[in-house]
């Protein structure tokens, strides 16, 4: 039997025909042979030199000793080493004392920056800019003091956290039934009046020091030590429209932050404190009156 | 009349159980299932009392050759009409989804979430668009190549439309937060059931069609198609072993935990892809390419070796979806190193199909078909290459999670699933409703290059997105902190995501064009346009003005 030939390839024909179809002889590309059996050889030698085969009770250990949990514990290894130095000079180091060593407040800064990417973006946004319900760490309003001690006693313990014993935790209460809607408009008035945002009306006034004050002082300044938070520097929280402020009197919304201590080390919760210290409102312990408020409404 | 009469009781006793579960079920996405298992049952009912035949209804509706041919296309033309709707239908879903990816307000909660509408996308393209694509051009070749017509033929009827109502469920289940959570293999254990009946009945009709050839030899393609069938059965079965909480329930548990879990996921998954829209695809390859270009196959030897080494070494890829996570190193090992040994023999289906066209280059140029196959046959290639080069570990540490895995997936989706299945069926049409050709040869032109330029944006926008976000993801400043958020690369990404939502939506278009052309030709019209090809030459015109003469001054 003779080979028929292809014409426009010159290869001859296997024989086999299906609805017209035929195959040719051709043989196997080189290159195509020979990158297969490179290939086949790389797994081989890949296969000696890395863990690959399963046995009874373990599998092979590859000639390199390598292993991923290996590896990965190596480069933890080696970053840590790598900051060993800054790391212990923080610990070493009280939080107030950080800003004496600019250089050390500048590397704790860094190292809060980074945690803060991991741990607090979620909540309180990329630029720490916050949102509704979730405090703007970039401004000078502190709901629960804005000094460095304050702010890492914050991330230790969070804010209303079951976990924490020494959670920091306070609660206004719903004045839902007990203020009609006249009286909620004219405290609501009263509030906005006090950033300037509405005038002022007697009514919201008589209500305000006999039911807020006390928590949120007399002008609205706030009382960092138990968490009221200020109402007169038209910073808000849960927004501040009257019909929001309304809102916030009659059934008031209480958010909760996680104790971060136990989570994190100490020293990454030190940084993070330095880091939203230094977003710009920070503030510096005041030596001479114990209590921060008393300072700041001195400064008034 | 006997047979009327048992078929009414056996449709009646569907419709009954169907009835009794939805009364029953606490779960209402299940009676809702049930409910469409009970209309079907009530359409059966009707039809079967009444003697009105929907079917031979539809198939005048679409113009439909009477009766099986020569060759048994009923279920072919059915096939064909279903890759059409459900790849528009998909299509249109994964261009919802990348805006929503972009422009994360378009979330309509809760039904057509991202979540929910994700799996619909992958689903309808790979299952309802690819798979209807395999059932009817298997059907067409395992005949025409065994010179037979289909074995049980009321079994192929059976599969088509069986294989619809699981679609249907499948689609309406992700829709209403149905799902055991595993991807691609999303629907829940009564459809996985109804699944496995009808895939069995699907390797009954094409191995009895086989045995009953009359060519001596196993034409490659059905090599190709069997080995699709077969391991997509096992894998099917085995990654879908669950165990329902109550039989009147969505809800089931797997029947592995853990690390196990992930891996029969991911042996699943990865030859998901291997032997559906791999080895599947060859198959089709393997017969219309060489049809479209009227000439023999390249190489029977590469074809061969080729196809054992690919079905050999594909099964023991799936490790390479768990790099660096909880699976044992071993296990990965093995993962990477028989993913790099798949290169070669995945690229003899190309080299196969690519050098099948030596001698017939110039078709290249006249024949949109032939130029939608070289397409997707580059595209098989690249993303063959692609696939090998991505799990080794070092590549992997960087591409995996990103959108570099996306963009792999849409190069060979797009590119060679998508156009060979375009190539195939617009070679069918034609000859399954006996039109003299096409409606239109140039608007496949217009459905080549805006398919093509959709896959451009598509792909290269992902390869940009996914480098930029693995190596954000690891970027450590000097003092040894991490750079960026989470949220910071999501930003960076945002640029890349619309350009990826304009190329599906490109890609979408082509599509359309082609069901307007393919509805066209059904309905046997011919559109008036010139020839595809040689530019007119006139020779009378190819010569300067004569010389300009100088005009006396008046």
């Amino acid at each position: 039997m003779t080979k028929r030939i292809d014409e426009p390839t010159g290869t001859e024909f296997v024989g086999h025909e299906w609805d017209g179809i035929e195959e040719l002889n051709t043989p196997l590309p080189r290159w195509w042979l020979y990158t297969f059996y490179a290939t086949i050889l790389f797994a081989i030698v890949y296969v000696v030199l890395y863990p690959a085969w399963p046995l009874i009770d373990r599998a092979t250990a590859g000639t390199l000793g390598w292993s991923s949990r290996g590896d990965l514990a190596a480069e933890m290894r080696a970053a840590d080493a790598a900051r060993a130095d800054v790391v212990a000079k923080i610990a070493a180091t009280p939080i107030e004392a950080l800003p004496s060593d600019p250089q050390l407040m500048q590397a704790a800064v860094a190292g809060g920056a980074a945690a803060f990417k991991v741990n607090c973006v979620q909540c309180h946004g990329a630029g720490a800019a916050g949102s509704p319900g979730y405090p703007n760490l970039n401004d000078d309003d502190w709901i629960w003091g804005g000094t460095l001690t304050e702010i890492e006693y914050t991330l230790n313990h969070g804010i209303r956290w079951d976990g924490a014993a020494e959670t920091r935790s306070n609660f206004m209460p719903a004045f839902e039934g007990s203020f009609d809607r006249a009286q909620v408009n004219a405290l609501a008035g009263h509030v906005l009046s006090l950033s300037g945002k509405a005038k002022p009306n007697a009514t919201g006034a008589q209500m305000f020091a006999d039911n807020c004050a006390a928590c949120h002082g007399a002008g609205g300044e706030g009382l960092p030590a138990v968490g009221g938070p200020a109402l007169n520097d038209a910073i808000w929280l849960y927004g501040g429209s009257a019909a929001e402020i309304g809102k916030q009197i009659l059934a008031p919304r209480h958010g909760v932050m996680p104790a971060w201590q136990g989570r994190l080390d100490p020293v990454t919760i030190k940084m993070l404190a330095a880091y939203v210290h230094s977003r710009g409102g920070g503030q510096a312990p005041a030596p001479a009156a114990p209590q921060p408020e008393a300072a700041k409404v001195a400064a008034k | 009349m006997e047979t009327v009469v048992k078929r009414l009781g056996m449709w009646a006793l569907v419709l009954m159980a169907s009835i009794a579960a939805i009364a029953l079920t606490p779960d209402s996405g299940f009676a809702i299932h049930m409910g469409i298992v009970g209309l079907v049952a009530v359409i059966l009912i009707v039809a079967t009392a009444t003697s009105y035949d929907p079917l031979a209804k539809a198939q005048s509706i679409f113009r439909m050759p009477p009766g099986p041919g020569r060759y048994d296309d009923d279920p072919v033309r059915w096939g064909v009409i279903a890759t059409m709707f459900w790849g528009i239908a998909g299509l249109l879903v994964g261009v919802v989804i990348a805006a929503q990816l972009a422009f994360p307000q378009l979330n309509l909660e809760p039904y057509l979430n991202f979540g929910r509408l994700r799996p619909l996308h992958t689903s309808a393209v790979i299952f309802a668009f690819g798979g209807n694509a395999l059932l009817a051009t298997s059907f067409y070749v395992v005949q025409r190549t065994c010179r037979t017509t289909l074995a049980l033929p009321g079994t192929a009827r059976f599969v088509f439309w069986g294989y619809q109502l699981f679609i249907v469920l499948a689609a309406t289940g992700y829709l209403l937060g149905i799902t055991q959570s595993k991807e691609y293999a999303e629907p829940e254990w009564y459809v996985d059931l109804w699944l496995t009946v009808v895939w069995l009945a699907y390797l009954a009709v094409f191995v009895g069609t086989i045995l009953n050839r009359r060519e001596p030899h196993i034409y490659v393609a059905n090599w190709f198609y069997l080995a699709f069938i077969i391991t997509i059965a096992m894998l099917h079965v085995v990654n879908n072993l669950a165990l329902p909480v109550s039989p009147l329930g969505a809800k089931s548990y797997s029947a592995f935990s853990g690390v196990q879990d992930a891996l029969t996921q991911w042996w699943y998954g990865h030859n998901a892809v291997g032997f559906f829209l791999t080895a599947g695809f060859l198959a089709m390859m393997y017969y219309f390419v060489p049809k479209q270009a009227n000439r023999p196959v390249y190489s029977y030897r590469l074809s061969i070796i080729h196809f054992w080494s690919l079905i050999f070494l594909y099964i023991w890829a799936g490790p390479h979806h768990l790099h660096y996570t909880a699976l044992p190193d071993w296990a990965q090992t093995l993962g990477m190193v028989f993913s790099v040994m798949l290169w070669m023999p995945s690229w003899g289906g190309m080299i196969n199909g690519l050098m099948t066209l030596n001698g017939a280059w110039d078709k290249v140029r006249t024949d949109p078909i032939i130029r939608m196959m070289v397409l997707a046959l580059a595209f098989y290639g690249m993303s063959t290459f692609e696939g090998p080069l991505m799990s080794i570990k070092a590549v992997n540490s960087l591409s995996h999670y990103t959108d570099w895995t996306i963009g792999h997936v849409h190069s060979g989706a797009l590119g060679w699933n998508g156009m060979i299945t375009f190539a195939c069926v617009y070679y069918l049409v034609p000859r399954l409703w006996n039109r003299e050709r096409l409606y239109s040869l140039r608007m496949i032109n217009w459905h080549f290059w805006l398919a093509t330029l959709g896959i451009v944006f598509y792909a290269s926008s992902m390869w940009v997105a996914g480098i930029t976000q693995g190596l954000m993801w690891r970027e450590y400043g000097a003092d040894g902190y991490l750079v960026n958020s989470f949220v910071d690369t999501v930003e960076a990404l945002h640029p890349m995501y619309i350009l990826r939502a304009v190329g599906g939506l490109m890609y979408l278009s082509g599509a359309i064009i082609m069901a307007f052309n393919i509805a066209m030709t059904i309905a046997g019209k011919l559109r008036e346009e010139a020839a595809m090809g040689e530019t007119a030459h006139d020779e009378t015109a190819d010569r300067p003005l004569p010389p300009l003469t100088a005009q006396p001054a008046e």
